[in-house]
């Protein structure tokens, strides 16, 4: 049984017509952490999330979350009670107040924590005789948080939290997951903001068109990712670089760009073994990463 | 006592976190017995995964900086030998404020002194245990 894995997908795949939506996605989130989920617009995360969830059938593979089949109905539903989810609209009854709402998602949840419901509503100062539709972007999400957060979940997933919110919101979202994360529950997040995602996050998934280029710890990532560029007085020698950790090589004339995932410290030997008349290393971060992973240019085919 | 991390620094933020407890115990910003913050608080503050915090007090127990009581959290260490290491500091910034000068007095600009201190750092660290 996969008791180390929160999520763990096999080839896991949706397609619409002749649209493939996410295609053979093997995704592996551990326990007890904090995983970011990145992507463009249109790359696929909210389709992998909401075949998680169970919300929409794959077209192929397979997966389990919190170690249950998501194509079996009882183990689905056994999951969906030990595993909360925070939408991309953060969608509720707008008619509702803030207090009607609480008491309507509470009355489905036989292992609510009344306490937590209070620690919550007093430390997102959420006033509860205020309806839904009049709160603002920041405010809803602190409700869909506190309906998710006060069953303590196993695993909290969220759709792209931080969409629409202001930096304030935005701080006090990040807050309030890295503490969610520091109480037990694993979490797993989808964004296309890699500042957040570089703060909180323990490990990094990155999907694109509908695959996955990239599963990396940050921490991975920051003490060995590393861009070495350099310069030659003669012809760049290209074929030296063929060597482990080398992920790519570009060249511009003289000088040639190497961007490492390991073994930096080889390619620099290698490089000054070839001569070279200047060598610069510095590391990489997310966003050099992200945009070395991802297609640039616009997808053209839509569902 | 302020921590601080930089995301997008090349090194890993549990190291960071670690240079920085340690750094405050050498230069004895942190004393013997006084405590550091809980994981859950620490996390919150830095905005940062609690498993970065737990890691950096992991090691920081294990090489004898501090020392953790569950349930009551964690403590600097009563250790010895902290003196010489804060004078060996100052001796090293000293030095290195020294050098600085000799390299602009030579024509090279603040961002290209940073650069050559980067570029050599990143090889001088000693091997770090993988994080993959």
């Amino acid at each position: 049984m996969s008791d180390v894995w929160a999520i763990d997908t096999d080839r896991l795949s949706k397609r619409y017509g002749t649209f493939d939506a996410v295609r053979a996605v093997d995704l592996k989130v551990a326990r007890r952490g904090i995983t970011g989920f990145l992507g463009r617009n249109g790359a696929g995360k909210s389709t992998t999330i909401k075949m998680l969830l169970g919300m929409i059938r794959p077209t192929s593979g397979a997966g389990r979350v919190i170690g249950r089949r998501i194509d079996d109905r009882a183990e689905h539903l056994e999951m969906r009670r030990r595993v909360a989810y925070v939408a991309e609209d953060k969608q509720t009854y707008a008619y509702m107040t803030v207090a009607q709402m609480i008491r309507f998602t509470r009355s489905f949840y036989a292992d609510w924590r009344p306490d937590l419901e209070r620690r919550l509503l007093d430390e997102y100062a959420l006033p509860p005789t205020r309806r839904v539709k009049a709160l603002s972007k920041g405010m809803r999400t602190k409700l869909a948080l506190l309906l998710a957060l006060a069953r303590r979940p196993e695993l909290l997933i969220l759709d792209e939290p931080s969409e629409g919110l202001d930096p304030v919101s935005i701080e006090e979202l990040l807050q309030t997951l890295v503490a969610t994360a520091a109480d037990g529950t694993t979490i797993f997040f989808s964004s296309h903001q890699i500042v957040e995602v570089e703060r909180i996050a323990d490990r990094v998934c990155i999907l694109d068109q509908g695959r996955l280029v990239a599963d990396v710890s940050l921490d991975y990532m920051r003490q060995e990712y590393r861009r070495i560029t350099i310069g030659f007085a003669g012809e760049p020698p290209m074929a030296a670089f063929r060597v482990p950790g080398v992920e790519h090589v570009r060249a511009s004339g003289r000088q040639i760009d190497v961007i490492a995932s390991a073994n930096a410290q080889a390619i620099v030997e290698e490089a000054r073994r070839a001569a070279a008349v200047s060598v610069e290393v510095v590391p990489i971060g997310l966003r050099d990463l992200f945009l070395e992973k991802v297609q640039h240019g616009e997808r053209d085919e839509r569902p | 006592m302020r921590f601080q991390v930089n995301p997008s620094a090349g090194q890993p933020l549990y190291l960071q976190l670690i240079q920085q407890v340690r750094h405050a115990i050498e230069t004895g910003v942190l004393q013997a017995g006084e405590s550091l913050p809980g994981v859950r608080v620490l996390a919150q503050e830095l905005v940062m995964s609690p498993n970065t915090v737990v890691k950096a007090y992991d090691e920081l127990e294990r090489d004898g900086w501090i020392d953790i009581r569950h349930g009551s959290g964690a403590f600097v260490s009563a250790r010895r030998g902290m003196k010489p290491r804060a004078d060996r500091l100052r001796t090293a910034q000293a030095r290195v404020r020294a050098l600085i000068a000799q390299l602009q007095a030579d024509g090279l600009s603040g961002e290209e002194v940073q650069r050559l201190f980067e570029a050599e750092l990143v090889f001088a660290q000693p091997i770090q245990r993988r994080t993959r």
